[in-house]
């Protein structure tokens, strides 16, 4: 919005009438009048000059980012009802323009096609024609003007996002508007981010009064966030009145020390998220090698053909049913523990079955299995990655207060909450869950009761398998899916079950949850790289101190 | 986490699965190795990983030389012989790759050598190509610091990517604060150290600078990008410079699309990721975020259009994407057919004094040409991401830039050139008048 610098002449009615063959919607003469208003108050002190309209449309003909963004400030205070459409087909890239004849189009939602200088239909749009192209720069330009414009939308959600625009842009011209639009809201949420905007354009403002900067810096500060405390930083450097700027300095040490809590509470939560995904990964391992003391290094490639097992079921639903794309991973997680704990069952019956009680031979199987698995997976699907899309519910991010948590790591969160009930129910509830219990803790005894021990080692790998499966159904959702995916966790599987005490299903849990937390207070510390050496140095010492890990097996369980 | 360890547990074991891997590709290559063995055909080498971490990138590098040597020889060849290709897998194993090249040069007398992707296995290499004397064309962006006589960078060198990139973001998107995020090995760490030495003589502060490095394959990405966001809340317009290598970025970009960072906010621009690495992400989140290449596979120029037609026509696929090394192969093998046809011999000594100075036109629009310091001159553009995982071209340099093969903004090297047609030295110190000693 550039009217300041000088943008153009108020809108004759004239210019409404001659747009009356394009059907106005209602919304956007109401907008129309509201702009009407605003720049009337402009009209006084802006230099003029005349840049018709038409002219300025034509400027999307050049396709250069400085014409462009000349336009699209001109367009914004034109007035004109079709500067809407013009501007919000420009952000969608609909906006298209021939070279040859200078003439530009709106390609509209429904497929038909405008002449954006007239708004006359036109049949269709020339060959040559192409999308006008946007850089970082005009975004924004083109953020700040739509909010501009839609400020008065009846739609909550639109006046919502607008305010927000404006609030980022905080630009002059706008303020005449935003007033406008605040004395006419009745929604809580749109009117505080009104009032939010209005806050910010005066702070920057040279000519407002004092009072109305000071309380400008507190309704800032009310705000407590980041963008805040960006705003109140960049004016703090400004020449302002000795008062507010004693007021901002105040605001931002205020906001920084909240903002120092809320990153504490920010590392837990990431802390969280991260042993979640330690134990997911770990939990598959922590029946193989926990409970039945197979060194089990293909566990990981186990992940990994869950994970495969997801972008096959994702394939098949893209190319046949996409509107189930949501459930993909419902549908993926029962399928990926049946892949990957029948691929499990095999493995038992055929190798490990033999090698009990060798844990050395059983090691370097599992290993070489392991390569054997991530070639046939390479050869089946290409060393490439493999595209797994997050569905819907888990994109995006919502605030908790100051810090922001994303959909899919919560959902990750969840699901490897409910795993890990759902395993620990079902080794204390069912029959099988009994029979493994007794098998790993004497087996011989157990094989004199009646139980099957073969029958039983097999679903126990089995099932620890499949466990593994559904978390690279989860974890196809962070990380990238391509036959390496199970290396990068096996280690760290290894590590959790050992810390938390083999054996134990609990200690795997705290375990992960421990590593998780310590890794991420550690993080911004130490950074990325060294904080995983210090992981690795604290594990090492603390397994000097308790073998056996934090929740230590007792009895004679342990010696059998 | 921990990944970094993974993979050093592992190195004793890996061993055993590249040759599983190798197993694999050992008919094709034999195919290659043996199928004509007549003194009548010109032997390339073809020196890339075809299994292990890099050949995501490298494979493609080895089909390229593969296409080119093809359309030569259906224009007859050089010096009346055809070109035959000897492709080995050095399988993302840096040792290896000194193994591999000597057997490229020594048992089967290839006249050239196309290879190398990462920096690490370029050092592995260059003791084999001195001792025996022979030429490799190095296709890759990397971080300079280095002019050796047997070897021709065809990729770009820090001045004609990382500096201009950051000239951009300067200028155009008028940014204060800087991220320098990296994964931790050597290109992304000089890389860095010289966009530090830039940013702060161009008046940046120490603190609007941030430095951050990830081990390789780093996926747990939200406390960085919550730091990222934090560093971008001082009030100055913040944009975060990537040398994250490899499949690292993609978490990296899902975190960002995720905490909401758009690239109207904080632009984040990459010298790493290319039209290959986005054909694996939804890239509508990112679109907006930059990268900075020689070359995008959506700039629009007859030879382009030619060459991508080709390309996906040799290898069967329409979908199959270009890439800024693949046109730095495309360069450096032009200019060796053409340094070889003016002295009518595959003679090394003869070819690396006649390389410098030859030309070659480049797929967008301009003409290369190998400087005595054995680098060439490159175009430099921008492209932001669209939503389609193409790049649309948002600047370009106005010349070609020569490349710089010893950093002007390191204390280091600022008084050293390469010149290797003149004073016959790869870093003659211009103050002393003195070869350090890598001269012939």
């Amino acid at each position: 919005m550039t009217i300041g610098e000088g943008g153009g002449l108020p809108p004759s009615l004239d210019l409404l009438n001659s747009c009356r063959g394009y059907p106005v919607p209602a919304i956007v003469l109401a907008l129309v009048r509201g702009l009407l208003l605003s720049i009337a108050l402009f009209a006084a002190t802006a230099p003029t000059f005349a840049a018709s309209f038409e002219e300025s449309v034509a400027k999307f003909a050049n396709d250069d980012f400085s014409d462009t963004d000349d336009a699209v400030g001109e367009i914004a205070v034109s007035g004109n009802p079709l500067a809407f459409p013009i501007i919000s087909a420009l952000q969608d890239e609909r906006l298209m323009f021939d070279a040859e004849t200078k003439k530009v189009f709106i390609k509209q939602a429904d497929g038909k096609i405008i002449d954006a200088a007239t708004g006359a239909a036109v049949d269709k749009l020339p060959d040559s024609a192409a999308a006008v192209s946007l850089n970082n720069r005009l975004r924004r330009s083109v953020d700040a003007a739509l909010g501009g414009l839609t400020l008065l939308s009846p739609d909550t959600n639109t006046r919502l996002t607008a305010a927000k625009s404006v609030f980022k842009s905080h630009e002059e011209a706008t303020l005449p508007t935003v007033e406008s639009a605040l004395a006419k809201e009745t929604n809580g949420a749109v009117k505080q981010a009104l009032t939010e905007a209005r806050a910010a354009i005066l702070l920057f403002k040279s000519d407002a009064s004092e009072v109305d900067k000071l309380e400008a810096v507190a309704t800032i500060k009310a705000r407590g966030d980041q963008e805040a405390l960006a705003l109140l930083t960049e004016i703090s450097g400004g020449d302002q009145p000795a008062n507010v700027a004693k007021a901002a300095a105040s605001a931002i040490s205020s906001i920084q020390g909240s903002l120092a809590i809320w990153s504490g509470v920010q590392n837990a939560w990431y802390g969280l998220s991260l042993g979640s995904v330690l134990l997911l990964a770990a939990i598959g391992l922590a029946i193989t090698f926990g409970v039945m003391g197979v060194i089990n290094m293909a566990h990981g490639e186990m992940v990994m053909l869950g994970a495969y097992t997801t972008f096959v079921v994702q394939e098949v639903i893209r190319t046949r049913y996409p509107a189930l794309f949501d459930y993909s991973l419902l549908i993926a997680a029962p399928l990926a523990f049946l892949v990957a704990g029948a691929i499990g069952v095999l493995i038992e019956r055929t190798i490990i079955r033999f090698l009990y009680g060798r844990p050395l031979e059983t090691l370097l199987a599992t290993w070489g299995l392991s390569l054997i698995l991530q070639q046939a997976v390479r050869s089946a699907f290409g060393p490439t990655n493999r595209e797994v899309g997050n569905p819907s519910w888990m994109s995006g991010a919502f605030e908790l207060g100051q810090i922001t948590i994303t959909y899919n790591r919560l959902w990750i969160l969840c699901f490897t909450m409910a795993v890990f009930a759902i395993l620990l129910a079902m080794l204390r509830y069912t029959a099988l869950g009994l029979e493994m219990r007794a098998v790993t803790q004497n087996r011989r005894m157990a094989a004199s009761m009646g139980i099957a021990t073969s029958r039983v080692d097999a679903l126990t790998f089995g099932l620890g398998s499949g466990i593994a499966g559904i978390a690279g159904v989860a974890l196809s959702q962070i990380d990238n899916v391509s036959p390496n995916l199970g290396q990068s966790y096996i280690i760290d599987s290894f590590m959790v079950v050992v810390f938390g005490g083999v054996g134990n299903l609990w200690g795997t849990l705290v375990g992960a949850f421990t590593l998780g937390i310590a890794n991420k207070f550690l993080e911004p510390v130490a950074g990325a790289v060294l904080g995983k050496i210090a992981i690795l140095v604290l594990i090492i010492l603390f397994i000097q101190k308790r073998p056996r890990g934090l929740f230590a097996l007792k009895g004679r369980a342990v010696e059998a | 986490m921990l990944t970094r360890l993974t993979q050093e547990l592992t190195a004793p074991f890996s061993r055993r699965r590249w040759l599983a891997a190798a197993a694999g590709l050992a008919l094709g290559v034999a195919g290659f190795n043996s199928a004509k063995a007549a003194d009548d055909t010109i032997k390339i080498g073809v020196l890339h990983s075809l299994s292990g971490t890099m050949a995501i990138s490298e494979t493609t590098l080895k089909d390229t030389i593969l296409f080119l040597i093809d359309e030569q020889n259906k224009k007859g060849g050089v010096l009346g012989k055809k070109l035959e290709a000897v492709v080995v897998d050095p399988a993302s194993n840096w040792p290896l790759f000194a193994e591999k090249a000597r057997e490229l040069i020594t048992k089967n007398k290839v006249a050239v050598v196309f290879g190398c992707w990462t920096s690490v296995s370029r050092k592995s290499v260059l003791p084999v190509f001195k001792e025996l004397n022979s030429i490799l064309f190095y296709p890759v962006q990397y971080e300079g610091e280095e002019s050796e006589r047997n070897v021709f960078y065809t990729g770009a060198a820090p001045n004609q990517q990382a500096i201009p990139a950051v000239d951009y973001l300067m200028k155009e998107e008028k940014v204060k604060r800087w991220v320098l995020a990296g994964t931790d090995y050597v290109y992304p760490r000089t890389t860095n150290k010289i966009l530090e030495a830039y940013l702060k003589s161009k008046g940046v502060a120490q603190d609007d600078i941030m430095i951050n490095y990830t081990p390789f394959g780093h996926s747990d990405w939200q406390t960085i990008v919550a730091d990222i966001k934090k560093f971008g809340s001082a009030g100055k317009k913040t944009a975060v410079v990537s040398t994250i290598n490899g499949d690292a970025n993609v978490p990296f970009y899902k975190e960002l699309g995720n905490q909401g960072i758009k690239a109207k906010d904080i632009p984040v621009v990459a010298f790493s990721v290319g039209e290959e690495e986005l054909a694996g992400i939804d890239t509508k989140p990112l679109v907006g975020h930059l990268a900075a290449w020689n070359y995008f596979e959506s700039i629009k120029t007859p030879a382009n259009e030619k060459f991508i037609k080709d390309w996906q026509a040799y290898t069967k696929n329409p979908k199959r994407v270009t890439n800024d090394p693949m046109e730095a192969h495309v360069i450096g093998f032009n200019m060796w057919v053409k340094a070889v046809e003016k002295v009518k011999s595959t003679d090394a000594d003869k070819v690396i004094d006649a390389l410098p100075g030859t030309e070659a036109p480049n797929l967008t629009g301009g003409v290369s040409k190998m400087l005595p310091n054995h680098h060439i001159t490159k175009p430099v553009f921008i492209g932001e991401i669209k939503g389609d995982g193409q790049f649309s071209v948002v600047y370009k340099t106005k010349d070609l830039v020569p490349g710089d093969a010893w950093s002007k903004e390191l204390e280091g090297s600022k008084d050293l050139i390469g010149d290797w047609v003149g004073k016959k030295c790869g870093n003659f110190n211009t103050k002393t008048n003195k070869c350090l000693g890598s001269g012939t």
